[in-house]
């Protein structure tokens, strides 16, 4: 600022109305988000027993999200491009899947070998989402590589809908439930907290593949190299890496975290599939991935979690305070608003860097 | 170092022509480097230093002329190609994968080789070469200084195990000591049977570790000589070693 030369308009220029409101803005909702806290703790409504169950509910919807903000990620990492059909890729792994854990539980192999089972579901969702992030790759986002940004997002909408209704026409819209697993449907009882055993399985399944996750790219050679590939795509092709391979092993990857997320989503909300599924949760893991710093790794996961946590107890907490009725079906609310809070005030996410010439 | 009794030379460039858009960048380029050597090209800014050796990686396609490394022509191999058949190069400006660490940097130039112990050996031998990436190893390369960098790219690029290094303009950016370092090093790799060419806009120094040199001016070659003539000729010193 101080660098604008001064000229006769310069007093006038240094007050920006448009910083004025958002900074405006910001204290209002630091204010309600004070105030409503207050209030809501005050008086008392919940018991801690109830926070720390609303916490854990939480944890595992938020594990949810990360494995599908890795997705879009991973894909941003390398492409710089919103891969917007992701929730669709989500969807249509859990959406197929439910057939074979219908037929598992017909016949008895599910209870009898609940973690084999769970684990063989996960293995064919994953295959089944992987395959359609690999088609959408091969058939809708290569053919425009080097198109201007805004032509792939275009796409990737346009795919999102051929997808729903492709799956619309191939399943039907009915919804479909997952089978309960007998072995997931007691509660863990820790003191006064009753805590229902799938929650905290959803989320150690969810650690265990962020961490397979995070092994390959650290650890890994393809993972190093898509480490290099999103840093400089033309010095790592001198180095001999073949990026078509690398973008087709991203996506690939996305596509297997979302398809996992599909089942373990499955089971831990038995309402059902169909294939509209995947439009909110694909929402809401992309404010995950903007939340925690598209492009992070680390912060997709960590904004997953951020979010499912906050949409729990926010509403409860902040919303119940202000006197705003039937404040616990407001938590797409809380979400959303998140978007938009992390999109003004903090653009580059939680762990993200600013956005340099490089990704500009 | 064998000795090869062959009349073709390891590199050899045939006339090409090169376009930005609409913009004539090569016009004709014709040229060779021999095994052993180290070969220059030298010019001004703009003179198509650079656009020559993005030619010979692929990363941009001649529209005419070849391009025959080891009597292979490699004018249309894929860029990702080319360290598998001995071609590597240290690109302007570095290149260093800043948020990798030295040694994953140095794996990343072994990308296509498979040999697990062979690389393992290589990585000792570029740390002897550098100890200082030695030092750094497990340092992310975005720290390393200017100087550091250089090495770490020329590293990089010689743990694709080459018969021919690209380097382009090694000398950008960096202290004047650093300068003399690092064309020590180009003419100790040279020494133990490395092929170099050379890009650079520091005439004076290329000339000095060079055999021979080509003078680039607008996509042309204007003069062909060995190293040494270079230096002599006016007409080099006036316009590119600064001597009136």
């Amino acid at each position: 600022m101080a660098s604008v030369p001064v000229t006769r308009r310069g007093r006038f220029q240094d007050f920006s109305w448009v910083d004025f409101i958002i900074n405006a803005l910001r204290v209002i909702i630091i204010l309600l988000v004070i105030v409503g806290s207050a209030n809501t703790l005050l008086s008392g409504r919940f018991t801690f027993e109830q926070w720390v169950s609303l916490f854990v509910a939480g944890l595992a919807q938020g594990s949810i999200y990360a494995l599908i903000a890795l997705g879009y990620t991973l894909v941003y990492g390398i492409l710089l491009m919103i891969n917007f059909a992701h929730g669709e890729v989500f969807m249509s792994g859990a959406l197929t899947t439910v057939f074979l854990a219908q037929a598992f539980a017909r016949s008895g192999f599910l209870d009898a070998q609940p973690l084999l089972a769970i684990i063989i579901l996960i293995i064919f969702a994953g295959l089944v989402s992987m395959s359609v992030a690999l088609l959408l790759e091969r058939l809708a986002y290569r053919p425009l590589r080097g198109a201007p940004r805004l032509v792939p997002l275009i796409t990737a909408i346009g795919a999102s809908f051929f997808l729903q209704y492709t799956f619309r026409g191939l399943f039907g819209s009915q919804f479909r439930s997952y089978p309960a697993v007998q072995a997931l449907t007691g509660s863990l009882e820790i003191g006064s907290i009753s805590i229902p055993i799938v929650q905290p399985v959803v989320f150690i399944a969810a650690l265990l593949l962020m961490a397979g996750l995070y092994w390959l790219v650290e650890r890994t050679k393809l993972g190093k190299a898509m480490r290099a590939v999103s840093e400089n795509k033309e010095v790592s092709r001198l180095m001999g890496i073949d990026i078509d391979q690398i973008i087709m092993f991203t996506f690939a990857i996305g596509g297997a975290l979302a398809g996992a997320a599909g089942v373990i989503n499955g089971l831990f909300r038995p309402q059902g599939v169909n294939f509209f599924m995947g439009f909110v949760p694909g929402i809401k893991a992309f404010t995950a991935a903007v939340l925690g710093g598209i492009g992070n790794i680390r912060g997709a996961m960590l904004g997953g979690l951020f979010l499912g946590v906050i949409e729990a107890v926010g509403p409860n907490l902040v919303f119940n305070g202000l006197g705003i009725p039937g404040s616990n079906q407001l938590k797409d609310v809380i979400a959303f608003t998140m978007l938009v809070l992390v999109l003004i005030f903090r653009p580059q996410g939680l762990l993200g860097e600013r956005l340099t010439e490089k990704k500009a | 170092m064998i000795e090869r009794q062959t009349s073709m030379a390891l590199l050899e460039v045939n006339n090409i022509h090169a376009y930005y858009g609409n913009i004539h960048a090569l016009k004709g380029l014709t040229f060779h480097v021999e095994q052993g050597e180290i070969v220059t090209l030298i010019g001004s800014n703009g003179a198509g230093k650079t656009t020559t050796l993005r030619a010979i990686t692929s990363l941009m396609h001649p529209r005419e002329g070849t391009i025959m490394f080891e009597g292979k022509d490699i004018t249309h191999t894929p860029a990702n190609n080319l360290p598998a058949q001995g071609v590597a190069m240290v690109p302007e400006g570095r290149g260093v994968f800043a948020k990798l660490t030295v040694e994953e940097n140095l794996e990343m130039g072994a990308y296509y080789r498979n040999d697990k112990d062979g690389i393992r050996e290589d990585l000792e031998k570029a740390y002897d070469l550098f100890p200082r990436l030695r030092e750094r190893r497990l340092q992310v390369a975005g720290t390393l200084s200017g100087g550091e960098q250089q090495m770490l790219a020329t590293a990089r690029a010689l743990m694709a195990r080459p018969r021919l290094l690209l380097l382009d303009e090694p000398s950008m950016g960096l202290a004047p000591v650093l300068v003399e370092t690092v064309f020590d090093t180009i003419e100790r790799i040279n020494k133990e049977g490395m092929t170099v060419l050379l890009v650079e806009q520091n005439a004076l120094l290329a000339l000095e570790v060079a055999h021979r040199g080509y003078v680039l001016q607008t996509g042309e070659i204007v003069l062909a000589d060995s190293a040494a003539a270079l230096k002599q000729n006016p007409e080099v010193q006036k316009k590119y070693l600064g001597m009136e």
